[in-house]
């Protein structure tokens, strides 16, 4: 794994009028890694995504992406970086090629919107509408999107929050691929066994702070020197082992 | 990575392309851009035709040689009343059972030898006509016959004619009909609709459903996203409006008297007021907390514009008290550009009153919009 970094936080705040979201955050992202951001709702792992985003002002400190800083060159930044948000919605009325085609005109590069659609296999729904795709489609064509400019860096905020397992595998399969062709994936999640199953590192924030950064492998192995055990014995499988065995891995949608 | 230089125009355009094919595939906008307006259009101007007459009482000694009561005699929608005295006409046009009374005198027709042309009066007749309270409608429609018939006996009588030749080319009878006066009416309404409407609800849904945020990641510029979208509803606008036009002149026979240019200086009145209204939208998106309001107060926008602007009757119609309310609201003053420019044949030059007013009300609403729009 290299260990250049391609993201600098250092000494982040960001302050509403009536709280403090995120109370002074430091950390870096390496090139060419998974690097995960997990805590619980509230913890400001959002609003820190957004801020090195471009997409929300910091109250102080300072952030460089892939070079630039958020401060003068946020544009430079836009121009490198993919970015997947909670929740977003697409222009109404559109279906995912005519889609495609926007993006293409906002970013301003030539792309074929077909064979960006066929990176995540959703060319059978090139002509559907986004509002009428399913939770795993919604996401894969939200991660097509961030694509588009063949961006140094991807931003993923809670992609596999609402999917069935095997969507969520799907979606993981898919985020190695993009990491694999030499993006930088930068992701939130609620999902413990996803943080550890995709990501070289992960932060843990927690009340606006960070409170921890490793890799997973150290994190538990540093848990369970200090003589923490799991209540119930581990078993060779757990029950999403079942349902995937049960219900197989191929997609349903 | 894009190494070519970032274009905002190839960016505007993709954003006017994508509102375009969202507008065309949302039922609910054309049917109140496109085709409520048609369907008025085809409703009044069958009622219209067959109905409306301005009975014109035509007063003793009144010139009626002239080329200007010819066309008058021409007009289908003029009842020309000779057998009334003075004092019936005076009588019946205050209860407004006529709709007014004609008196033309020639000026300075008794020449036997003709003089230079710069001797002669310049107005040769002295038209006296006296319209009723009673009847302020159809009064109206009087008016505006004889702006145009004047404007068209002045077009054909160029330098060298004789009164001979004004006789010649008196005008077959350009007809005032309902459809010349709708038709304005409706297409100042279409345009009402699609810049309050249509303006209010994209803007509100791009900032709620977070497409502007998801907009904002990319380099795209945020005059890009409001010009993009503006452009979009100007070329539907446009396109709307022809077609109104269209349907209007080869469906109805609406007066375009300058043909080509007639139909660009609408167009141009068109797009003038589609920005004042897009404004309107502006300041609705803004100040809406979510989609359920925005038909509201959009209503309280379009719906008294709709109603006292003169789409439907002139605003000269109205009672004393509401004429300052419909006289200060843009669409009057577009509907009057409109007309006059439709039907009278004015050049877009002259009617720099009207553009006047709609500039004002321009810069008062983009000043307030400014203010209130909200990006996130």
């Amino acid at each position: 794994m290299a260990t250049q970094p391609i993201i600098t936080v250092n000494n982040l705040v960001k302050r509403y009028a009536d709280f403090t979201a995120v109370k002074d955050i430091s950390f870096e992202v390496y090139e060419g890694e998974i690097f995960g951001l997990l805590g619980p709702n509230g913890a400001g792992k959002t609003t820190t995504l957004e801020i090195i985003e471009t997409l929300r002002d910091k109250t102080s400190g300072s952030i460089t992406v892939d070079g630039f800083s958020i401060d003068t060159q946020a544009n430079q930044i836009k121009k490198r970086i993919g970015v997947q948000l909670q929740a977003a919605g697409y222009y109404p009325g559109l279906n995912l090629i005519e889609l495609m085609e926007l993006f293409a005109g906002l970013y301003g590069n030539r792309i074929k919107p077909i064979e960006m659609l066929e990176k995540v296999a959703l060319t059978d729904k090139a002509k559907a509408k986004y509002k009428d795709l399913s939770g795993g489609q919604k996401q894969r064509f939200s991660i097509a999107t961030t694509l588009i400019n063949n961006p140094r860096i991807i931003f993923l905020d809670e992609p596999t929050t609402g999917l069935d397992p095997q969507a969520r595998r799907n979606l993981w399969e898919l985020i190695r691929q993009i990491r694999a062709a030499g993006t930088t994936v930068v992701l939130t999640t609620h999902y413990m066994d996803e943080a550890e199953e995709l990501c070289d590192r992960v932060a843990f924030i927690d009340g606006g702070h960070v409170i921890g950064i490793n890799t997973p492998d150290t994190f538990i192995d540093q848990l369970v020197a200090t003589g923490f055990e799991r209540k119930k014995t581990v078993k060779q499988a757990n029950l999403e082992d079942v349902f995937i065995n049960l219900t197989g891995k191929e997609w349903r949608e | 990575m894009n190494t070519s230089s970032y274009s905002n125009i190839r960016a505007t355009l993709a954003i006017t392309k994508a509102s375009l094919r969202s507008i065309f595939r949302n039922p609910s906008g054309l049917v109140f851009s496109l085709l409520f307006p048609l369907i008025f259009i085809v409703v009044f101007a069958n009622i219209g035709s067959g109905g409306v007459t301005v009975d014109v009482g035509v007063a003793k000694g009144c010139d009626t040689l002239n080329p200007i009561y010819k066309a008058l005699q021409n007009a289908k929608v003029v009842n020309l009343i000779r057998n009334q005295n003075a004092d019936q006409m005076e009588k019946n046009l205050s209860k407004g059972s006529i709709d007014a009374i004609l008196n033309v005198k020639k000026n300075g027709g008794n020449w036997t030898v003709y003089p230079p042309l710069s001797a002669l009066p310049k107005a040769r007749y002295n038209v006296q006509v006296k319209y009723t309270a009673a009847s302020a409608d159809k009064g109206g429609i009087l008016k505006s016959l004889l702006n145009s018939i004047f404007f068209k006996i002045g077009e054909k009588t160029g330098a060298f004619s004789s009164i001979a030749t004004i006789k010649e080319t008196t005008i077959k009878g350009r007809e005032y009909k309902y459809i010349d006066f709708i038709l304005p009416g409706q297409l100042g309404f279409s345009l009402l609709n699609i810049g309050v409407f249509g303006t209010a609800f994209v803007f509100l849904s791009l900032r709620q459903t977070l497409v502007i945020r998801r907009f904002f990641a990319t380099p795209v510029k945020r005059y890009s996203i409001v010009a993009g979208e503006m452009l979009a509803r100007v070329t539907f606008a446009m396109l709307g409006s022809i077609i109104i036009i269209a349907v209007g002149h080869y469906a109805f026979g609406f007066t375009l008297v300058h043909g080509a240019v007639t139909v660009l200086s609408m167009l141009f009145l068109a797009f003038v007021g589609l920005v004042i209204f897009m404004g309107f939208g502006f300041i609705i998106s803004g100040i809406a907390k979510n989609e359920t309001t925005v038909p509201p107060l959009s209503n309280i926008i379009t719906l008294p514009q709709f109603l006292l602007s003169g789409t439907f009757f002139s605003t000269s119609a109205f009672p004393k008290w509401l004429q300052p309310i419909s006289n200060a609201l843009p669409l009057t003053h577009l509907n009057n550009a409109m007309r006059k420019v439709a039907f009278e044949g004015v050049a877009i030059t002259e009617v720099g009153h009207e553009l006047l007013i709609l500039l004002a009300w321009g810069i008062v609403i983009y000043a307030v919009a400014i203010k209130t729009f909200k990006w996130e």
